[in-house]
């Protein structure tokens, strides 16, 4: 992309190649798969721009070296990333160190380039950004009425108990009705002693999908408004035995052991194909005895892997099951997989264009053509005869907490919330910082490193539990906290209020947090009024991803208000026409850094937060 | 639709891509032939989307000799005389377009255009041409229009830091999703001939000047008999007074069509690389759609210009004709 012959650039990039990311990544080949992408599109480029200087990193963008000093010998630094969490750390060290972002992401045929720069336009954090989306505990345990529920039960609740680590605490067998039921049960699960496999696989299957249902279906609250499920027995959906099935068994079916798969076994070769019940159930039974005949040591480790045939092929079976019982329709493992995986589609196309987009602001920046800087979306239909649609960037928020240090306010009960409670689910869960500084005034309430002593870790780890009124430079009512992130250079001012009490429901970390907005994720519940807790669909909070695609744009619905070219608040369709000297290549640019930190295979994902506020429309999330 | 399924192989690659459009509309892809004739650096990067989204065969045209410009914009071709020497430019790219995906047929095709005949273009299901004198993409687009299969035709150029694309589906059916439901629809396409015709007043106050501009430097070059692009400042002059007679003959204002639009078309005669890669993206997805018959294909121009960011598309088509 870039033919400026004084160039230098370093790439950070700490994930390996996939086959699936070849249909778009076009600078690593078949070849390539297992290798590091920073290096192999280091390599890629030379051989096409042999005099640009790049340096490849084969790290986490997140890591300590790549701190403000470092984020400081760049004119511009271009993200190609795949989780809030890294682009809202990236953003703080941009701010830090001053020096022009180019934000992008891209889901199918969407996708947006955007600008910020300090103190000229907002920051990435000004606008909220959608969270994660999460499930109510009783809608993935009691009450599923959509086939992602159910996956969520099959993989973080059944995988998890059968396969995952046994000390984990794991909800499968919370139910809306009594528990009295539950100590007996915990031994459910376990494999008794020479306990033949088909016969264990079948008691495990009787147990989550008849016995389980039967009680769940006899609480008669539950299913006042609801239809209640259906219990499933094994020998109800196969009454022959699993070895004497005839029809699609492949008999001559050598089981590779690399390759482990239930599919194979039973040939049902296209992942395309919804399963029937009992196809799900073969499965279900195949794959369980396959774990334990194959893969026995690693059962009581294992956690969901969507590039785990096996495990998908489980969860999809495992779910498929649930949704017959509830009546939810079934889906294909290509489906399955999807949703379990929080797989984000891309294609080629899309990503081209965004890439030259970003290089287009990207010159911009360097050329210091402030007024010229734009957020463009790359639309999948035709709004206002545009496909592709750029926008002035708006003033900073003064509100956003990141880039002009408004303090937050923070309702909490300082008698009865400790200090750990605050760091959880208020500095970390919230604001992100995930190495924080603890102020009280001049007095250290908490801090992290590697430089602490024995005697600072004792006092800080006997700080977490306390609560707050009574910390050794107590906090109650009127008191200023400031929480620091040393990496990101970021301070946060947080006014501490009292409150005695918060609404369990509406408010179950007793806490709430104001001057700083959440965009709240699409429930698609009214349940979750009656829920204290939430699950999420992979559960990891550092992988925001949206678990449904962004279909954001309604067409034709945009409102255009014409302003004059200047940064106001509002917004302004493009600027006045003027020469752009964007081809002079004599001039001597020095670094660029692009960043590229896929967790996962998983591609980057579009926000489509401005277009929101323009059209006042929320996202349909399904 | 068919009954053949997609290899193995075929769903772990395009794993990404079957969860935006479907396996269906994958395997119409896997069938596709495409013909690509003029290759500077937009076409070089519609060309690496469509091998990567798996079509069933490329052919590239373009019998000229590798140089320094050829290879500036053309990120298909290495910047080392050890690897291009000796061959065109449709060489050099079939060699690196392979390169990106093994399971598409990529080759070349000597000769010219022009005199190729219907049977010829009937191998094809889409057909692109850059780089060519507007006679030429009448006369391709003719004789794709002339054969009883649908050929879908596209013409595609970048100047300076602009870019067209024109596209022909003919009478194309498609299926689009609105809210949750799928909706058949379909859409008649004028020729390219009859685009051009179309007269200036019958288009909106407001449609891209780079059309206007465009048409004007195409009948220039058309007139004066030079190679597409085969212009400078020194044509400055007449160029304009060109301006000012199509205008007049349009009953158009002459300051519809700005001059300083029409000298920096003159001046910038290379490509700009992300506009390369922006509207070969663009041409890339028009291309899938008409394939695979889903999503709406934009008709019938679209333009993108960096000076106001914006891409456009414009619908020239005479009202009489239109029929949806």
């Amino acid at each position: 992309m870039v033919s400026e012959r004084q160039l230098e650039a370093i790439k950070i990039d700490m994930d390996t190649i996939e086959v699936s990311n070849l249909n778009r990544q076009f600078l690593f080949r078949q070849s390539h798969v297992g290798q590091s992408k920073a290096k192999v599109a280091r390599d890629a480029v030379l051989k096409f721009r042999p005099q640009m200087s790049i340096t490849a990193h084969h790290a986490n963008v997140k890591d300590p070296k790549f701190n403000v000093e470092f984020f400081k010998q760049f004119n511009v630094v271009l993200n190609g990333l795949d989780n809030l969490d890294a682009r809202r750390h990236v953003n703080r060290l941009c701010l830090a160190a001053d020096v022009p972002l180019v934000e992008s992401g891209t889901t199918g045929f969407l996708g947006q380039v955007t600008v910020h720069v300090k103190g000229k336009t907002e920051c990435y954090e000004c606008q909220p950004k959608p969270a994660p989306k999460t499930y109510p505990v009783c809608t993935i345990t009691s009450t599923p009425s959509k086939f992602v529920h159910c996956i969520v039960w099959a993989k973080d609740l059944l995988f998890a108990k059968l396969f995952g680590d046994k000390n984990q605490e794991n909800d499968l067998n919370v139910r809306s009705s009594d528990a009295s039921s539950s100590a007996h049960a915990e031994d459910v699960f376990v494999r008794r002693k020479d306990e033949d496999i088909d016969q264990y696989g079948r008691r495990i299957y009787d147990h989550v999908f008849g016995y389980n249902i039967e009680v769940a279906s006899s609480n008669e609250e539950t299913w006042k408004n609801r239809n209640r499920p259906k219990p499933i027995y094994s020998a109800d959906v196969m009454p022959e035995n699993l070895t004497e099935q005839n029809g699609n068994v492949a008999k001559n079916c050598v089981v590779d052991t690399s390759s482990v798969s239930a599919m194979a076994s039973l040939g049902l070769k296209n992942p395309q194909d919804t399963w029937t019940l009992l196809e799900s159930s073969r499965i279900f039974l195949e794959a369980l005895k396959l774990f334990f005949a194959k893969r026995e040591k690693e059962i009581g480790n294992l956690s969901f892997d969507k590039d785990d045939q096996l495990a998908v092929e489980f969860v999809t079976a495992a779910a498929n099951i649930r949704a017959a019982s509830f009546g939810i329709s079934l889906h294909s493992l290509f489906e399955a997989k999807g949703i379990a995986g929080n797989i984000v589609h891309a294609v080629a196309t899309t990503n081209a264009i965004i890439a030259g987009l970003i290089v287009i602001e990207a010159i911009k920046v360097l050329l210091k053509d402030t007024d010229k800087y734009r957020m463009t979306y790359c639309l999948e239909h035709i709004t206002k005869k545009m496909l592709l649609m750029p926008v002035e960037p708006y003033e900073p928020n003064k509100s956003c907490y990141v880039c002009s240090e408004t303090p937050l306010s923070l309702e909490i009960n300082t008698s009865r919330s400790k200090l750990r409670d605050f760091v959880e689910k208020i500095v970390k869960a919230k604001l992100g910082i995930n190495f924080p500084l603890i102020m009280h005034g001049s007095n250290l309430l908490y801090e992290v490193g590697d430089d602490l002593d024995e005697v600072e870790v004792a006092n800080y780890a006997a700080n977490l539990e306390k609560v707050l009124s009574q910390l050794p430079s107590p906090v109650t009512n009127g008191t200023m906290l400031t929480v620091e992130d040393l990496q990101q250079e970021l301070t946060c001012n947080i006014n501490i209020k009292h409150r005695e009490e918060f609404d369990e429901e509406k408010e179950p970390d007793g806490m709430l947090l104001s001057g700083w907005t959440q965009a709240p994720p699409a429930k698609d519940d009214k349940q979750s009024m009656n829920d204290k807790q939430s699950i999420g669909n992979g559960g990891d909070s550092s992988n925001a991803l949206q678990t449904e695609p962004a279909d954001a744009v309604k067409d034709g619905e945009m409102e255009e208000i014409s302003e004059p070219s200047g940064k106001k608040r509002k917004l302004s369709e493009g600027s006045k026409a003027s020469i752009l000297d964007a081809t002079d290549g004599t001039r001597n640019h020095k670094e660029v850094e692009k960043l590229d930190d896929d967790d996962d295979d998983d591609d980057d994902v579009v926000m489509f937060d401005d277009l929101d506020s323009m059209t006042n429309k929320k996202k349909r999330l399904q | 639709m068919d009954g053949e399924e997609l290899t193995e192989q075929e769903t772990a690659l395009y794993d990404r891509q079957i969860r935006v459009w479907g396996a269906d509309a994958q395997r119409r892809l896997s069938k596709s032939h495409i013909l690509v004739c003029g290759m500077k650096g937009t076409v070089a990067e519609f060309c690496k989307n469509i091998v990567l989204a798996g079509v069933g065969s490329l052919t590239l045209m373009d019998d000229r000799v590798v140089t320094e410009e050829a290879w500036s914009a053309n990120f298909l071709i290495p910047p080392d005389e050890n690897v291009y020497g000796g061959k065109t430019i449709a060489e050099v790219c079939c060699d690196s377009l392979k390169d990106f995906n093994p399971m598409v047929r990529v080759s070349v095709e000597k000769g010219d255009l022009s005199s190729l005949d219907g049977e010829f273009y009937d191998k094809f299901d889409v057909v692109v041409v850059s780089c060519c004198s507007v006679t030429t993409k009448k006369l391709i687009n003719e004789k794709c229009r002339k054969l009883s299969k649908r050929v879908a035709f596209y013409t595609v150029d970048c100047r300076d830091s602009c870019g067209e694309i024109f596209v022909d589906l003919q009478n194309h059916k498609y299926s689009k999703q609105k809210i949750e439901e799928t909706i058949e629809c379909q859409l008649r396409y004028p020729s390219f001939e009859e685009a051009i015709s179309v007269p200036w007043r019958a288009l909106p106050r407001k449609a891209s000047k780079l059309y206007f501009a465009l048409r004007v430097l195409e009948q220039f070059e058309e007139a004066e008999g030079r190679s597409p692009g085969e212009i400078s400042i020194a044509d400055l002059p007449a160029v304009l007074k060109l301006k000012k007679e199509l205008c007049e003959a349009n009953a158009l204002n002459a300051s519809h069509v700005t001059d300083s639009l029409l000298e920096r078309l003159i001046i910038g005669t290379r490509e700009f690389t992300p506009v390369c890669a922006v509207v070969g993206g663009i041409l890339g997805q028009e291309v899938i759609k008409a394939i695979s018959c889903k999503g709406e294909p934009l008709k019938n121009f679209f333009f993108f210009d960096i000076m106001d960011g914006k891409g456009v598309v414009e619908d020239v088509s005479s009202p009489k004709k239109e029929s949806k």
